[in-house]
């Protein structure tokens, strides 16, 4: 806390003694309104710690250990049919179905091709996404355009679900002239203004109070503007963040403030090389949004049905009641290594992964449902994969090809405008460039010396 | 992920590694560091036996920076039961491999993975400390270090002093992360921050330049002083730079700096990486320029400073260079440099000179032009004899 709050609250304790007479609360009026307060002879707790706590002569501590872990909300089965039958069939169209797919289809195959160039040291680095397409495609289907999405670095396939082209992908992957990051960042660091998608930013959770602070913008600017549609913000991270300070401070901010934010955890079992069991005890992510007093729900991460009507709901409940958050804990196996950096093997046995790979998939699951309609069969599938290999491969020579962005990019956006002390660096640079010419190679640069005016 | 043997034709192969800034063909300055012959290595265990910090008449094997790490780390924990290892990915050895098999040699009590969270990491070891034991705690990369801030400036730093007659302290807490430009880890894989904890009194600051010295640095702020300990470690040096590293227990005392290259005409004072790029710069200034000698000054401890080695060298030479990696705003530079306008004005030949990174973040397609390198160092130390 600090000393200022520290010096509020006790110039408070003086306000309210009793020589002062009866203070009025002179903060947060709503939720000290008078009427928490214990009656004599109560059964229960009653003060603004806890409003509804009965008292009990039985001393028994709540074993985490003896709660019957929270369900996974499944639709469809590994088979690709529906578990229940007695439910309708999932509310999507054929055609919206088939573009799930196809956009799961596509991101997998772009990671295929990106982690081969990234081995061959085509780009410095690569992450895939593979078993995590179906809850990146699927949630971001829930949304609207107008939505705001932060997320975290294995989420392709909301950029691709949400109208990102393969050029966008391969100008930020090549950090070349089309890059919107202006090639300052690193590869799968994509951004998007609209349907916006904050540009990634590597350390992982900083993005969730990010999302409750946005969540509560909107909230208020659509509480000023009645006539628009509301909004939401979908916040994405896995369960290895969820160990930060900045998720429990944001889901307990989002909470208390009731911003209108679904925080969807993608729970893959490992955070680089440490397993969920060393990364947290507790029935995993989902029981934390409850003790934040959260609605919250785990689904069937390689489901794409059940993540796309949790997700629906979801926003939903979001914007019920002048807004909360929602927490959704997806589960599914990482079956890829954490990025090229890294080589899994060295703490997990391949077996394991392989017999994930064979067990399940969001795609593979999927293309049995659609296979089960009748709506896709192997033609169709070798043909949409050879074209959107070609596509693939189309753009990454284009953009391997394309100048990088022009030198001042690199001193530019620090601050609004460049400081005088940045314009005197840009110039004592040039004029190092210009006096050892042959100690660098601007050929890659756009506009090459002159991109420093 | 291991591909099937029709993917690997997906993409047709090309031979230069297109995104790293590859040297200008006719590059004579910015040439890549010869990590096998630079005079800033050991490269023979006679060299070794010549600097009197190292144990007289010890063995020697040739390690790599995270080997050197990884000895001493294993030396510390086999020489007392109180030190501990932990942070992200540790058990299995650590994403650059610097606690490799110490898990299984000293038991998942000593040595182990925890959550992912710096602040915990930096917070439990701090509660570890005050209570006697020597944690060594990983931050995975320097850049992820912020969520710890407040433990290691409010908690860490202020430890001793708070506690004041109690005479409790965090001595032997050692809080290690690798940090430093590698040439395409842009904006969160590439900082140094080491001017923002050598602001704050109550930490020790500590970056080595070589394996050797990265041994005898690491298990004197274990063992040796008393005091929390921030020890940097290049990420770029972990497989590059390789010397000989004595096998057995020894230290180099934390706050001394080291005069590796002495001169008359010029004092350059850097600390980790850029330490080679001076080498190189200094070379190809005393083959261009006749007769003239520069002396290098590694800090190696960036705070509490050796202010005196330092301002007697530059008494002697009259010229000062300071060459750091991160940025020169409020950077270690503008510490020595002001130091040195104190300590040695009467002296001073020509104005005390920076070479440091620019005041702007390290995006990824720029890091070559926004770090200094040979040329930038070469010109500085010209502009400076010349002045």
């Amino acid at each position: 806390m600090s000393s200022k709050a520290i010096l509020q609250r006790s110039w408070r304790a003086t306000c309210r003694s009793p020589r002062m007479g009866a203070p009025k609360p002179t903060y947060a009026p709503r939720r000290w309104s008078g009427s928490i307060s214990q009656r004599p002879g109560s059964d229960r707790v009653l003060f603004p710690g806890a409003v509804n706590s009965k008292f009990t002569t039985d001393m028994s501590f709540l074993k985490a250990s003896d709660l019957p872990a929270i369900p996974t909300y499944r639709v469809i089965d590994s088979d690709g049919e529906l578990v229940d039958n007695s439910r309708a069939p999932p509310d999507v169209s054929d055609e919206e179905v088939l573009t799930w797919y196809k956009n799961m289809l596509s991101v997998s195959i772009m990671d295929v091709v990106m982690f081969e160039a990234q081995r061959q040291g085509r780009l410095s680095f690569y992450m895939v996404s593979a078993g995590e397409e179906g809850i990146a495609v699927a949630s971001a289907a829930a949304l609207t355009p107008d939505d705001v999405v932060f997320a975290q670095y294995r989420e392709a396939g909301v950029f691709q679900q949400r109208g990102y082209t393969l050029k966008n992908f391969m100008g930020q992957l090549f950090a070349n002239c089309n890059d919107t990051g202006k090639g300052r960042n690193m590869p799968v660091h994509y951004g998007q203004n609209y349907p916006r998608i904050h540009t990634i930013s590597s350390p992982l959770a900083t993005q969730i109070p990010h999302a409750a602070g946005a969540a509560y913008a909107l909230k208020m600017q659509d509480l000023q503007n009645p006539n628009r549609e509301r909004r939401i913000v979908a916040c994405y991270f896995g369960e290895g963040a969820a160990s930060e300070g900045d998720f429990h401070a944001a889901l307990n901010i989002a909470a208390t403030r009731s911003c209108p934010v679904v925080f969807v955890c993608r729970n893959n079992g490992f955070a680089i090389s440490t397993p969920t069991l060393e990364q947290y005890r507790g029935d995993g992510i989902a029981s934390r949004g409850v003790g934040y007093g959260i609605d919250t729900i785990r689904v069937d991460g390689n489901d794409v049905f059940a993540v796309n009507e949790a997700m629906k709901e979801a926003r939903r409940l979001a914007l019920t009641d002048g807004g909360r958050p929602v927490l959704i804990e997806a589960m599914s196996y990482r079956v890829s290594h954490h990025s090229t950096s890294d080589d899994s093997f060295a703490y997990r046995a391949r077996v394991e992964v392989e017999d994930w790979k064979r067990r399940d998939n969001p795609i593979i699951r999927l293309r049995k449902w659609l296979e089960n309609k009748g709506l896709w069969n192997d033609e169709l599938e070798q043909e949409t994969r050879d074209s959107m290999r070609k596509a693939v491969l189309k753009e990454f020579s284009e953009a391997e090809r394309e100048k990088k962005p022009p030198l001042r990019e690199a001193f530019a956006d620090v601050y609004e405008e460049l400081t005088e002390e940045a314009q005197a660096q840009m110039k004592e640079l040039k004029r190092i460039l210009e006096t050892y010419p042959d100690e660098y190679d601007l050929r890659p640069y756009k506009d090459g010396v002159k991109g420093l005016d | 992920m291991s591909l099937p043997r029709s993917t690997r034709r997906l993409v047709p192969r090309v031979t230069n590694r297109c995104y790293s800034s590859a040297p200008s063909p006719r590059a004579k300055l910015n040439l890549p560091i010869d990590y096998k012959s630079t005079p800033i290595l050991h490269h023979t265990p006679s060299s070794l036996s010549n600097v009197s910090e190292f144990p007289a008449g010890a063995t020697s094997k040739k390690l790599n920076y995270f080997q050197a790490i990884n000895s001493a780390l294993r030396t510390a924990l086999t020489k007392s039961d109180k030190v501990m290892l932990f942070g992200e990915d540790v058990a299995f050895g650590g994403v650059f491999r610097c606690s490799m098999d110490l898990q299984t040699e000293f038991g998942s009590e000593r040595v182990f993975n925890t959550p992912l969270t710096e602040q915990g990491i930096a917070g439990f070891a701090i509660g570890a400390a005050a209570e006697g034991m020597k944690p060594v705690a990983e931050i995975q990369f320097a850049d992820y270090v912020y969520p710890a801030f407040d433990q290691i400036v409010n908690e860490a730093a202020k430890f001793r002093y708070r506690e004041g007659g109690t005479g409790i302290n965090v001595g032997g807490l050692v809080i290690r992360m690798p940090c430093g430009a590698v040439g395409h880890g842009a904006l969160y894989h590439s900082q140094s921050p080491e001017a923002l904890f050598a602001h704050v009194p109550g930490v020790r600051v500590v970056m080595p330049r070589s394996p050797a010295q990265a041994k005898g640095l690491l298990l004197s702020s274990i063992f040796n002083h008393n005091d929390p300990v921030i020890f940097m470690e290049p990420k770029i040096l972990y497989r590059a730079a390789v010397e000989h590293v004595p096998n057995e227990y020894y230290t180099i005392p934390l706050s001394k700096a080291e005069v590796i290259k002495p001169g008359k005409d010029l004092t350059i004072i850097s600390y980790g990486q850029p330490l080679y790029l001076c080498s190189s710069a200094i070379s190809a200034i005393e083959k261009t320029m006749k007769g003239v000698s520069i002396e290098l000054i590694d800090l190696r401890t960036i705070y509490p400073w050796d202010r005196q080695t330092v301002i007697d060298s530059v008494r002697k030479t009259g010229r000062a260079v300071v060459v750091h990696e991160s940025m020169i705003n409020y950077g270690v530079g503008a510490e020595v440099a002001a130091t040195l306008q104190e300590g040695a004005f009467l002296r001073l030949e020509a104005p005390v000179k920076r070479v440091a990174g620019w005041s702007t973040h390290t995006g990824l397609s720029y890091e070559q032009f926004i770090l200094p390198d040979v040329a930038r160092i070469y010109d500085a130390v010209k502009q400076t004899l010349e002045y």
